[in-house]
């Protein structure tokens, strides 16, 4: 909401300046965002007038006017806008001058005629849209006088926000309310008089819906000038408020919806048709509103209509076909009170977010509809002239819009707020407020005006007590704490030690979106994840079903900048549907790219592998819980059918690990192998508790072994057969070499591996080792077709 | 010369000409060894007549003495001279760079919320987590959000395509979940990813929050401001700074304040970037709201309790300068090498 200064201290006489005032208004609930000066400083501009007008004589649409600017001569002026007549005032740019947009005027001949300045228009003086014509000024403008000294430079414009629960101030009134409780103050309402009712006209209303339309005021106005201008400082208060003035009557019913909070509406009557009736709208009703729009009508709209059509949406916007222009001699006037819950939601649905319609969904006030009809009756008959009826006023005495009664006590109001108020204060405040306190036992009883209808409970009136009392005056304390010492889980990993390590090992953290595109989600899980409603770009559509495509764009973005290694890492959720349910994972997802170790001059450049990535992966396991993971041979959508793995813990998928499948490195432009893993947080984090095991005093006897296999058997099964072979006295089992080539068969593979075998109760003999090995190298034979290398 | 100053002359010569241990371990055996020179004099000795033996024998120890201190301080010379070579071939550049890898580091975000899970571990505060994808119930209804509210409607939510489930606006709904969970008295802090359907220069649809929520008898907003004051200036290690509250509307909390901290950049005395205010916008906060106790199945008569939320964005622009929010997001390297 903008508000102007000046027009504020018309309500108020604020006994501080624009910044102490908006400082103020930000401690009491109404945050100042900005203040700014109302006017632009507009050097150059004066007040001119036209005292001759003559046609171009190459240019039908030009006009050669002769313009005074108050030093005594007349100077030549080309103007290209339709409403210049002879004796108008315009702001005048003199030469040498520039405009707000950075343009300078200078003297020049227009098809050949000289032309000494510019007559400008709103839009041209950044005060308006309005380009088609030259600003009016009214006639008792003072010749010569610089233009933005003439609108007023002793006023700002304060930007308030007013957060959903305050309809009451979206309005001038309601600022000006809170202004003067706040500084104890008096209010100076509006001066309006009512107008006495010069014809009998009434028009008929017909209230079908009570409860969502209790107040209905409306009033009879004729013989109107419909030709009439709106003055100036009604167009500048709008302005100011961040409204473009329209026409008159238009221009009436939205200065006095900015003045009191109220918004209205006003029929041409003379399309009107027997009465007005204010019922829901039928599925697929046609309408055309105000702006040319059709908008797509239900049950659940609350619709104005006489007896042939819809008028218009009640609390958003009038129809088209009954709007006033400027033949409109004869109106009707409307100020309702809608019930929020009748417009909440709609403007956002038919995408009709309009000023009334923001006012009724947050609340207007149920009264003082007759005050609003009866202000905007005197400024259009002022402006525009005719005769009024009576106010015809539709109150529905079953719907009650009167508040509730509220108790505040006085020990709830120091245990919330934390410190005492002195009673005459909290008297005071909501005394300020209009809400007279009675004393009752323990604290008081007030009843909120009409429009503080977000005064319900006990609380509310504390928030009310503590902002005006000053939230200042809450002193900082500790609380005294009662709570019992957290549990340490020491079977639970920290994830920051995960994350530390990955650290340590080159990783760089990201943190990617959790929504992506369906065709990464294909390409990298083979499937389609969750889809939102309302995406905000057609490339983060989906919920991630794995946090490989952002780390995937993320190589991209950085391959694109210049750099040629890439370790990164991701923690957070993936999101996969499992029947009704939506299973949402933490996972840990990493990407590798590019050499294995920074360049360097100890070591030779060498391309990441599958065993580097495997390394660093396996450096998560939580420490003595190894033996609970394998690896699986298994294929995955988005990896290379001979590089991926299955991860299991006790024999369950947590995971995947692999090099990016080629197809996809095309389609990612991709030079160079890419190595990816994901795994379950909970299977990286769930650590055992150290079991001690004594250790033996007796020397260790290391055997080296080398065994030829086929290709298709994996080192895995090699190892578990040996561990299975003498689970007893084998201490450490180690692969040290893999080799193919000279002295191996085509298809087969020669894996060295080194045992260390010892007893802990005694020193291990030679010949019961050549025993443990015999054993070992038979069923290695008989078992995997191994070959043992001599 | 007699015959035994000749012997310990060449003695002396050959040790002093030895240019390695191995030469004079030639020199040595030449000298002492078995049929050395000195040996076989000394043995000579033995061969002459008693009278003459004691004093040629007294003549020949002392030459053989001499010999081989000759011999062991040639020995010491070699021994160091070779150290001396040893020393100065095996000299590295000690300015080299080591050999591996280089650390990474962590995003901007995560080292933020670690500091803050941190400061409330150490209060006692338990860390809670909920899900991201939410129901209304949740992240709206028992957060006293009425329905078609515009206040529900500012929050600008995501859906689920076909479903009332929607992506967290914010980290409260783990408010409701805790305490539906533990009931009351409950201190929790609740930090992750939110969601909501804006995007400008200070708006990411994606952005971190958290939340800190205490319930218990006789909490007032006095606790509040005394835990956010020392929360702030902990995480800003600013002992000077200040806060201020200003009354404010969420819908999960009356009474309600925004918090401002005293400018971090100019302590307060206005600056460009606090726009002359000396203040800054940092936080949402209140006394947690009756009706989302009682939603909570919490007997709003008996418990009170505060609640606030807060951008970890907004901590990142105003603690490391990171003005573009969406930086966060494009884990650009070199933005994010910045903070290892």
């Amino acid at each position: 909401m903008k508000i102007s200064e000046k027009w504020l201290r018309e309500y108020v006489d604020i006994p501080v300046d624009v910044n102490e005032l908006a400082e103020r208004l930000s401690l009491v609930g109404l945050e100042v965002a900005a203040v700014t000066p109302a006017v632009p400083h507009l050097p150059g501009i004066v007040v001119g007038k036209i005292v001759e007008i003559n046609k171009h004589p190459d240019a039908e649409k030009l006009t050669v006017c002769k313009v005074e600017v108050g030093d005594g001569e007349a100077r030549q002026i080309v103007c290209g806008a339709a409403n210049v007549y002879v004796g108008m005032k315009a702001p005048t740019i003199l030469p040498g001058n520039k405009l707000p947009d950075g343009n300078k005027i200078r003297k020049s001949k227009l098809r050949g005629v000289e032309s000494e300045g510019m007559l400008c228009s709103a839009r041209e003086l950044n005060l308006g849209d309005e380009h088609d014509s030259i600003f009016e000024l009214p006639a008792d403008a003072p010749v010569g006088e610089h233009f933005d000294k003439y609108l007023g430079q002793d006023d700002s414009i304060l930007e308030i926000d007013i957060t959903p629960n305050r309809g009451d101030c979206l309005g001038m009134l309601g600022i000006a309310r809170d202004t003067a409780a706040m500084f104890d103050l008096a209010l100076c309402r509006p001066a309006i008089e009512p107008v006495t009712a010069a014809i009998k006209d009434v028009f008929p209303v017909e209230i079908r819906e009570e409860d969502a339309c209790p107040v209905f005021a409306g009033r009879v106005i004729r013989g109107i000038n419909p030709k009439s201008k709106t003055p100036l400082w009604m167009q500048e208060r709008l302005r100011r408020a961040g409204i473009r003035p329209l026409s008159s009557i238009v221009d009436v019913t939205q200065y006095v919806m900015i003045e009191l909070g109220h918004p209205m509406h006003a029929y041409d009557l003379d399309k009107l048709s027997g009465s007005i009736i204010v019922r829901w709208a039928k599925q697929n009703e046609s309408l055309t509103l105000l702006d040319g729009t059709n908008p797509q009508l239900d049950k659940s709209v609350l619709l104005i209509s006489d007896h042939k059509r819809a008028l218009g949406l009640a609390g958003i916007m009038g129809g088209a076909d009954t709007a006033v222009n400027d033949q409109s001699e004869n109106l009707f006037l409307e100020c309702a009170f809608f019930s929020p819950s009748v417009i909440s939601g709609q403007p956002r649905k038919l995408d009709l977010n309009t000023d009334a319609a923001y006012r009724f969904e947050r609340g207007v006030d149920p009264d003082g509809q007759e005050y609003a009809i009866e202000r905007a009756t005197q400024l259009i008959l002022d402006i525009c002239g005719g005769v009024a009826g009576p106010v015809d006023c539709t109150r529905t005495p079953s719907v009650d819009t009167r508040r509730n009664d509220v108790t505040l006590r006085r020990a709830r109001l120091k245990t919330l707020l934390g410190f005492e108020v002195p009673d005459e204060k909290v008297a005071s405040v909501l005394t300020r407020l209009g809400m007279p306190p009675k004393d009752v036992a323990g604290g008081w009883r007030v009843r909120a005006p009409s429009h503080r209808f977000d005064i319900e409970i006990e609380e509310d009136l504390v928030e009310e007590i503590g902002r005006m009392y000053g939230y200042e005056n809450i002193p900082a304390e500790q609380y005294p704490t009662r709570h019992p010492m957290e549990a340490l889980p020491e079977q639970r990993r920290d994830i920051n030690v995960i994350r530390q390590q990955l650290v340590a090992r080159g990783y760089q953290e990201v943190i990617t979106y959790s929504f992506i595109s369906p065709e990464m989600n294909q390409a990298v899980t083979g499937q389609t994840g969750l889809v939102l409603a309302n995406p905000i770009s057609s490339d983060m559509t989906e919920m991630r079903r794995s946090l490989w495509p952002g780390l995937l764009n993320t190589l991209k973005y950085n391959l694109n900048r210049q750099q040629s290694r890439v370790r990164i890492f991701e923690t957070g959720l993936r999101y996969i549907e499992q029947g009704s349910d939506i299973k949402q994972e933490n996972v840990l997802a990493a990407l590798v790219y590019g050499d294995r170790y920074p360049e360097q001059w100890g070591l030779a450049a060498a391309p990441v592998d599958f065993a580097d990535a495997k390394g660093d992966l396996v450096s998560l396991f939580p420490p003595g819980s190894w033996d609970r993971f394998e690896f699986a041979p298994d294929e995955h959508p988005g990896l290379h059918p001979g590089q991926s793995a299955e991860i299991r813990c006790d024999g369950q998928g947590v995971g995947w690990l692999g090099a990016l499948h080629p197809k996809l490195l095309n389609n990612l432009e991709l030079d160079e192998p890419t190595y990816l893993y994901e795994i379950s947080l909970d299977a990286l984090q769930e650590a055992g508790l150290p079991v001690l095991e004594t250790v033996s005093r007796f020397p260790a006897i290391r055997r080296d072994l080398a065994v030829v296999v086929d290709e298709n058997v994996p080192a895995s099964a090699l190892t578990r057969l040996i561990w299975s072979c003498e689970p007893a006295l084998l201490r450490d089992l180690k692969i040290f070499d893999v080799y193919r080539g000279k002295g191996v068969d085509l298809g087969r593979k020669s894996i060295a591996l080194s045992l260390i075998l010892q007893e802990s109760s005694r020193t291990l003999n030679e010949d019961a080792v050549d025993k443990i090995m015999l054993n070992i190298t038979s069923r290695l034979t008989a078992d995997l077709g191994a070959q043992i290398r001599e | 010369m007699s015959d035994l100053e000749k012997i310990i002359f060449e003695v002396e010569k050959a040790s002093a000409a030895a240019s390695s241990l191995h030469e004079l371990d030639g020199v040595r055996v030449a000298a002492l060894g078995k049929k050395g020179s000195v040996t076989l004099y000394v043995k000579e000795v033995g061969k002459l007549p008693a009278e003459e033996r004691a004093k040629a024998g007294k003549a020949a120890n002392e030459a053989k003495q001499k010999a081989t201190k000759l011999i062991n301080d040639r020995k010491q010379v070699l021994i160091q001279a070779q150290l001396d070579e040893r020393l100065s071939a095996d000299r590295v550049d000690v300015t080299l760079p080591g050999r591996g890898h280089e650390p990474g580091g962590l995003h901007p975000v995560t080292r933020i919320i670690e500091r803050i899970r941190i400061l409330f571990e150490r209060q006692g505060f338990r860390i809670e987590d909920g899900p991201e994808i939410e129901d209304e119930f949740h992240n709206f209804d028992a957060l006293n959000f009425k329905p078609d509210h515009p206040a529900r409607a500012d929050m600008d939510t995501f859906y689920l395509e076909g479903s009332r489930l929607l992506l967290r606006t914010h980290t409260s709904p783990v408010q409701i979940r805790s305490m539906l969970k533990r009931g009351a008295p409950i201190r929790v802090i609740a930090i992750g990813r939110t969601y909501r359907c804006d995007s400008d220069l200070t708006h990411t649809p994606m952005f971190h929050q958290v939340e800190g929520l205490l319930v218990d008898e006789g909490v007032s907003m006095a606790h509040l401001r005394g835990i956010l004051e020392t929360f702030l200036q902990q995480i800003f290690e600013d002992e000077e700074l200040t806060l201020r509250f200003r009354p404010s509307f969420f819908p999960f909390v009356e009474p309600g304040a925004e918090v401002d901290v005293s400018c971090l950049f100019c302590h307060g005395n206005g600056c460009r970037i606090c726009k002359q205010s000396g203040w800054m916008e940092i936080l949402g906060c209140g006394m947690v709201h009756p009706n989302v106790l009682r939603a909570c199945d919490i007997d709003p008569e008996k418990f009170t309790g505060w609640a606030f939320g807060l951008g970890i964005e907004r901590l990142g622009m105003l603690r490391y300068g990171i003005n573009d929010i969406r930086m966060n997001f494009e884990n650009d390297l070199r933005f994010l090498q910045q903070f290892n």
